[in-house]
């Protein structure tokens, strides 16, 4: 290692984009940044394909009856939308895609702990993906993403290949998160203890907790469901004395948990862009950090509040109506800390700044009619409507789409060395917002009124709202594209990137932009922590690397 | 050179051994929260149909419960001594003592068998094929469903429990394995260790719980 260092000054090592050409370099790769870069492509194209599955449903509810599609192409449409972007983007998009990119270099390592079990989960990611896309080339699943028994085990669509597919998936999700684990236990450079890990990677740790715990329970249910679809196996099948109800408390008890899987790493990508930003420290580190823990904790405890109108005592329903909103607590404590930072600090008003704010209001919005829909008595007006369909849309899309967004900018100089247009970034995002605003602020409304989820046609009163929605999805698919373009556009003609262009104090920017494959010239040493605003970019970065021995 | 490289990223071998058994023990806790799920449905159902399960419980063979518990209890003491011997540098041991485990293994599969066959000629099948005549509560019919999915499961990782072994026997024989570098050994008895303690609540639940 020593020996490496003053060989680099010599020759500078290339950076990541150009150490090796040609395509088995890529696809044999075990550097974690090539990794990321593959499943970059990959999820932003399901990212795109769920989206148009999205503007094909919004386009079809335009009208109260048949527009486009009928209604059991509708019901495939709607299952294919939410299996694509749950599993195929939402599930790995943030882990993936930027953990995999700078939580090593965050920790000041040159890799992941287990490069190879990372290319692992990229192949089988997209063995699972290839099984999902052939399920849906053989007609799809009409069950809706939950795959609710018994109607998943008797439907005569294609449910099992896209079960299987999904199962595949979770394998992927398993072995990036061992990954993620054990890198963060093992590969802090000297001088990170925990205390003074950027705050992104706290939430990639809690995440990659919840991922190794909740997801074997979804890959077993998953089974059960395909052996009973299969084979007659049907351990849910009342038929046999079976309690379909036990399906769902099995898949909510992962898929629950999912919900936080999603939006704890774009907690974690907002916790990085705030403080760069605003160029201040955290309102308080550790609130951020442990409330991740605290969520991934209670997240494991609320999956009843989906089966409230299921069948479930007072008493049990009130339990978990309170332990959910615990995780309002949590969120909020976060959502202060946020706010908090920006108080006196030094704001520059760029485009993953701007993202944030659209974050901060709609996760506000989300997370509050998330407690809303926590208490029995109104979650029973409001279950299997609109008001639900509206509430995780918020959260996902509004909270975890907006943090993607807000990642794939901020990260963008360091990932391929290039800045984007940031006029183009500002509007796109703003569009975004307005966009996400008008699609599903009208479905409250709509649930609210009693239109039910998931419905082919509708009552003529609701057409309004439903064009609202429906012209707001147009806008939100032009943003994406628009925010996609800006971005692709920037990778062959954006001016070169320096190596910490929004002066960070994080220690992914210590390395050049786009960083060498060991990410850093020399291993780092870090007396300081990630936040030291106090200290100029220069005394941040003297205090980054060991003191140079050879002029002492 | 015997095989163990330090890879480029960690510092020390013993980080990198860490962060081999931390990884191991991590998806050691999945495979858990896995088998948790199914354990967590019978007794669901247990709790629905107490006297049923109990009756279904007592047509299970115990003698070959019990007995196919104790091969895995020895398998897993004869794959812990593979780690005695890499400590004690008898590395000369474990290619037998990974042979025999897997020779346990393969017994266990076989009594599992004869088992399953016993319940296929009595009409004992899972699901919707159950066709046997004593038995026709709805309790029993989820009893046998479980029991199926459960030990059918569990075969699987005692499948792939041996084909672990086995690839580790062979590597064994190329004498890869010393006081100081048997972490991947170590890791592969864990494996087999979940296989065990799996079946250790296998047995109460199908076999021992019958009042």
């Amino acid at each position: 290692m020593s020996a490496a260092a003053p060989a680099a000054q010599n020759s500078p090592a290339p950076d990541y984009l150009h150490d090796g050409s040609g395509i088995a370099s890529w696809l044999l790769t075990r550097d974690h940044k090539r990794i990321a870069i593959m499943f970059y492509v990959l999820i932003v194209t399901f990212l795109f394909l769920g989206g148009i599955f999205a503007l094909v449903l919004r386009t079809e509810l335009l009208t109260p009856e048949r527009t486009i599609i009928d209604a059991t192409t509708y019901n495939r449409m709607f299952t294919m939308h939410g299996v694509t972007m749950v599993w195929l983007f939402m599930i790995p998009a943030i882990p993936n895609i930027f953990g995999n990119f700078v939580l090593p270099p965050m920790l000041g390592a040159k890799d992941l702990a287990f490069p190879r079990l990372n290319l692992a989960s990229l192949y089988v990611y997209a063995i699972g993906a290839i099984v999902v896309l052939a399920g849906m080339v053989a007609g799809g699943a009409d069950t809706g993403w939950t795959f609710y028994v018994p109607y998943s085990a008797e439907t005569k669509t294609a449910v099992a290949p896209v079960v299987a597919g999904i199962f595949i998936l979770g394998f992927s999700s398993i072995f990036t998160a061992i990954n993620f684990i054990a890198t963060v236990h093992t590969l802090r450079a000297e001088g990170i203890s925990w205390m003074r890990m950027p705050l992104f990677a706290w939430g990639i740790y809690a995440t990659s907790i919840i991922m190794l715990l909740a997801t074997p329970v979804l890959a077993l249910v998953l089974v059960l469901v395909a052996i009973d679809h299969l084979f007659g196996f049907g351990v849910f099948n009342p038929a046999i004395g079976g309690d379909p109800v036990l399906f769902q408390h099995l898949f909510w008890f992962y898929s629950h948990p999912a919900v936080y899987i999603m939006v704890l790493p774009a907690m974690g990508v907002i916790s990085e862009v705030v403080p760069t930003f605003a160029h201040r420290r955290p309102a308080s580190y550790t609130a951020i950090a442990i409330s991740s823990l605290g969520i991934a904790f209670v997240g494991f405890l609320s999956w009843g509040h989906h089966l409230f109108v299921a069948g479930m005592s007072e008493l049990d329903a009130g339990i978990f109506g309170g332990l959910s909103m615990f995780v309002a607590i949590f969120s909020a404590i976060k959502v202060f800390a946020w706010t908090g930072t920006l108080y006196k600090g030094s704001i520059a008003f760029r485009t993953p700044l701007l993202y944030f704010f659209g974050f901060l209001f709609l996760f506000i919005f989300g997370g509050m009619t998330g407690v809303a829909v926590a208490t029995q008595g109104l979650d029973v007006h409001w279950h299997d409507t609109y008001f639900i369909v509206a509430h995780f849309h918020f959260i996902m899309v509004g909270g975890t789409i907006t943090a993607f967004l807000a990642a794939a900018h901020y990260w963008f100089p360091k990932m391929f060395g290039r800045m984007y247009s940031e006029r183009v970034g500002l509007l796109a995002s703003a569009a975004v917002f307005i966009g996400f605003f008008f699609t599903f602020f009208p479905q409250f409304l709509l649930g609210n009124l009693g239109m039910p989820r998931r419905y082919y046609a509708y009552p003529a009163h609701f057409q309004f709202l439903n064009v609202l929605s429906t012209g707001g999805a147009w806008l939100l698919g032009s943003a994406m594209l628009l925010a996609l373009g800006n971005l692709v556009v920037a990778l062959k003609y954006g001016k070169p990137a320096t190596a910490n262009p929004w002066h960070s104090r994080s220690y992914e920017w210590l390395s050049a932009s786009p960083p060498i494959t060991h990410n850093f010239e020399e291993t780092p040493v870090i007396r300081r922590d990630p936040y030291c605003y106090v200290l100029s970019e220069h005394e941040s970065r003297e205090r980054s690397f060991p003191p140079s021995e050879t002029a002492a | 050179m015997n095989g163990h490289r330090l890879a480029e990223q960690f510092s020390t071998f013993a980080k990198q051994d860490h962060a081999a058994r931390l990884g191991m023990w991590g998806f050691l806790g999945s495979e858990v929260t896995l088998f948790g799920g199914l354990f967590a449905l019978y007794a669901a159902y247990r709790a629905m149909y107490g006297h049923e399960f109990v009756a279904a419980v007592g047509h299970n063979n115990l003698a070959i419960g019990t007995i196919n518990t104790l091969i895995l209890l020895t398998s897993s003491f004869t794959v812990a001594l593979t780690v005695w011997a890499a400590r004690a540098a008898r590395s000369k041991l474990i290619a037998p003592l990974l042979g025999l485990t897997i020779l346990l293994g393969c017994v266990f599969l076989l009594l599992k068998g004869i088992e399953w066959s016993q319940h296929f000629h009595q009409g004992i099948l899972p699901g919707l094929h159950y066709r046997n005549r004593e038995m026709q509560e709805f309790g029993a019919k989820v009893f046998f469903t479980l029991y199926f999915i459960m030990t059918g499961l569990h075969a699987i990782h005692v499948v792939i429990g041996i084909a672990v072994l086995g690839w580790f026997a062979v590597q064994a024989g190329r004498r890869l394995y010393t006081p100081e570098h048997h972490v991947t050994l170590e890791m592969a008895t864990l494996y087999w260790h979940l296989v065990d303690i799996v079946w250790i609540f296998l047995w109460p639940a199908f076999y021992l719980m019958r009042g």
